[in-house]
């Protein structure tokens, strides 16, 4: 099932740009640009340090429509120094929810790819993060679902890593990544026994998309390609309802993250984390495709 | 100053707050009350085990003491850097941790947040940033990295990174940089209960950090560009 | 980072869209802004690059560029991290092919 045709042009999620994903995935010329590039200067805080910056300063935001749904977009360019955030770029995303919360769009989408703080922008970066984390709960608060698409090379790491978890739910492609400290970040610091950055399967194993959808920490996997990433938002928001912000739900999110760290205390591996969930064959996970994954999910007890 | 020491100073009327590994926990006598306090202590490294800790911690406190202040006391060296700790979604952990702050907030607990020691990246965005305003101390260490290692990583000699931390507060490590950037309310020369029930007076709810920047002359892009980006047709 | 600046005189292009943008600015890429300028008979250039000392090659590629295409009344911006010359080339003939709408 959903074998590729050979010599079918796929366009991968993972290789376009930030651009590109948004034409591909928006309804055909709905796609409205804020700030764009004509109207914008590359950041003097990169010029600085004599590095050229972009227009755009590796983040576009805008509105358009899925599905026919007018929706809010942000899209970060991981060919653009990983994605990462600094002072413009982060006051991009905070300004495009703030909009979300006075125009109440459908839903906002958010298309992560970035390994966190831009460090030639280390304070302004992190703050910034922290002005998104809380502007990503007061869209949702307003009522206004925000979705993480998360597929692309620089995957979501770091304070992204954050913002990503607190979005109402995440969408994920298997090449996806997601986490807060990188593979390299553990591996220097920790040595290359705790984790072996350059072992791409492992790290797939661990920051994945299959493996975060398994545990539950991405709501669904999409296909490595726009449209189908296109297909599966517009699915997750028919019909959603945003909750409002509640002791109970928080407690339930408690008791789900306390009970798991008890059950998969002390495992490393994806495989064994699979195993214990009652995968019968953990190894051929990394082969399925996704729609035997999402079935193999479905069977799983509880 | 140790632990208690500090406990001591900032609240004269009485504490009663535990130690367990590096998360604080209990309740103290502020000037105007009753207060919770919750952090972390010894640079912990925020993993799991702490994040969940400290959410159960503050779900507890919304149920059964409705409106109760918070003060955060913030030591933390970062995020626990471990495969075991990733395999499981430690950023999760983290943003459910900082979901619990945020609902706190909404609920109508006041908190304030001071950083007492260290205060990095990942443990420092889940609780110290989430809290209505952050202060620290005269000897706090804020930061994401050191220049040494931010050299390393960007490929800019370290000599120019000094050269420009002297006039610019955009990268380099230090609480003052983060008080002109807007994310830090204010510095304290020391600990002090009646800077903390100033603070505690004073809290607003709403993020005005960007403004704050602008106006200490130490982030001068952000809020004009989200008022653009309100703006833009 | 450097900083260059160059004019050629070319044959008026005709926009079909308002501006156009080509490329990203990741390692050994670049992007290209073309949008409306003056006068009709020149293309106005500005480039920040992160490679020092590359200012003749970067006027001859785009020297040529000007001799073969209309690109007056263009004003054309570059924020380049270390692109080889066939890649400016072929963005600037992709960032030019967006701006006519195809009909260079």
């Amino acid at each position: 099932m959903n074998a590729r045709q050979p010599f079918t042009l796929r366009r991968s999620w993972f290789e376009a740009t930030a651009r590109a994903r948004l034409q591909a995935l928006l309804d055909p010329a709905s796609f409205r640009e804020f700030l764009p590039p004509e109207t914008s200067e590359p950041s003097p805080h990169l010029a600085v340090l004599d590095i050229p910056g972009a227009f755009d300063d590796g983040v576009i935001i805008g509105a358009g429509r899925l599905d026919g749904r007018e929706v809010l977009v942000i899209a970060q360019e991981g060919q653009f120094m990983g994605g990462a955030v600094g002072e413009i770029h982060g006051a991009k995303i905070v300004g495009l929810l703030k909009r979300a919360q006075r125009d109440k769009p459908a839903a906002v989408l958010f298309l992560a790819d970035s390994g966190g703080v831009r460090l030639h922008e280390a304070n302004a970066g992190l703050i910034a993060i922290s002005e998104i984390m809380r502007a990503v709960l007061d869209t949702r608060a307003a009522g206004v679902p925000v979705l993480a698409l998360v597929g692309g090379s620089c995957g979501a790491f770091g304070g992204m890593g954050i913002v990503t978890r607190l979005c109402s739910a995440v969408i994920m492609s298997e090449e996806g990544r997601l986490a807060l400290s990188g593979p390299e970040v553990i591996e220097t610091v920790a040595g290359v026994e705790e984790f072996d950055s350059k072992d791409r399967a492992l790290v797939w194993r661990v920051t994945g998309g299959k493996h975060r959808y398994l545990t539950g920490d991405c709501a669904a996997l999409a296909e490595d390609e726009a449209a189908d990433f296109s297909r599966v938002a517009a699915q997750l928001l028919a019909g959603w309802q945003e909750d409002v912000p509640s002791l109970a739900a928080l407690r339930a999110e408690q008791a789900r993250l306390s009970t798991r760290r008890t059950r998969f205390a002390g495992l490393r591996d994806g495989l064994d984390v699979w195993a214990a969930l009652g995968v019968a064959e953990p190894g051929q996970v990394p082969l399925m495709d996704r729609d035997s994954l999402v079935d193999l999910k479905k069977g799983l007890p509880q | 100053m140790s632990l208690h020491s500090l406990l001591d100073t900032l609240f004269p009327a009485g504490h009663a707050v535990a130690v367990e590994g590096k998360l604080i926990a209990g309740t103290a006598q502020a000037g105007d009350g009753p207060v919770a306090v919750l952090g972390t202590t010894d640079a912990a490294a925020i993993g799991h085990d702490i994040a969940l800790g400290l959410a159960g911690r503050l779900l507890d406190l919304i149920e059964q003491h409705p409106g109760r202040p918070i003060v955060f006391l913030v030591d933390t060296s970062g995020q626990a850097l471990s495969r075991a700790e990733e395999l499981l979604c430690l950023n999760g952990s983290l943003a459910h941790l900082a979901r619990c702050v945020d609902l706190a907030r909404r609920q109508g607990h006041r908190s304030v947040a001071l950083v007492t020691g260290q205060a990095v990246s990942g443990g420092f965005l889940s609780f110290g940033l989430m809290a209505d305003q952050t202060f620290a101390l005269a000897d706090a260490q804020v930061r994401v990295m050191d220049l040494k290692a931010m050299a390393r990583v960007t490929k800019i000699p370290h000599e120019r990174l000094v050269e420009l931390a002297g006039s610019s507060p955009t990268f380099a490590p230090g609480a003052e940089n983060y008080q002109r950037m807007g994310a830090i309310a204010a510095i304290w020369p020391q600990a002090s209960a009646a800077l903390l029930d100033a603070a505690l007076a004073g809290v607003d709810h709403g993020d005005t950090r960007l403004l704050a920047g602008r106006e200490r002359g130490g982030r001068m892009l952000g809020a004009a560009v989200v008022d653009a980006v309100l703006a833009a047709g | 980072m450097e900083k260059l600046e160059f004019q050629f005189k070319a044959a008026s292009a005709t926009p079909a869209a308002g501006t156009a943008l080509c490329g990203v600015v990741g390692s050994g890429n670049l992007e290209i802004l073309i949008r409306p300028g003056e006068p009709a008979d020149t293309c106005q250039v500005h480039i920040r690059t992160s490679a020092r000392g590359f200012g003749r090659i970067w006027e001859a590629v785009i020297a040529e560029f000007a001799a073969r295409h209309p690109v007056g009344g263009t004003r054309i911006d570059i924020n380049d991290m270390g692109a080889t010359p066939a890649v400016v080339s072929l963005r600037l003939s992709q960032a030019l092919g967006d701006y006519t709408g195809g009909a260079q």
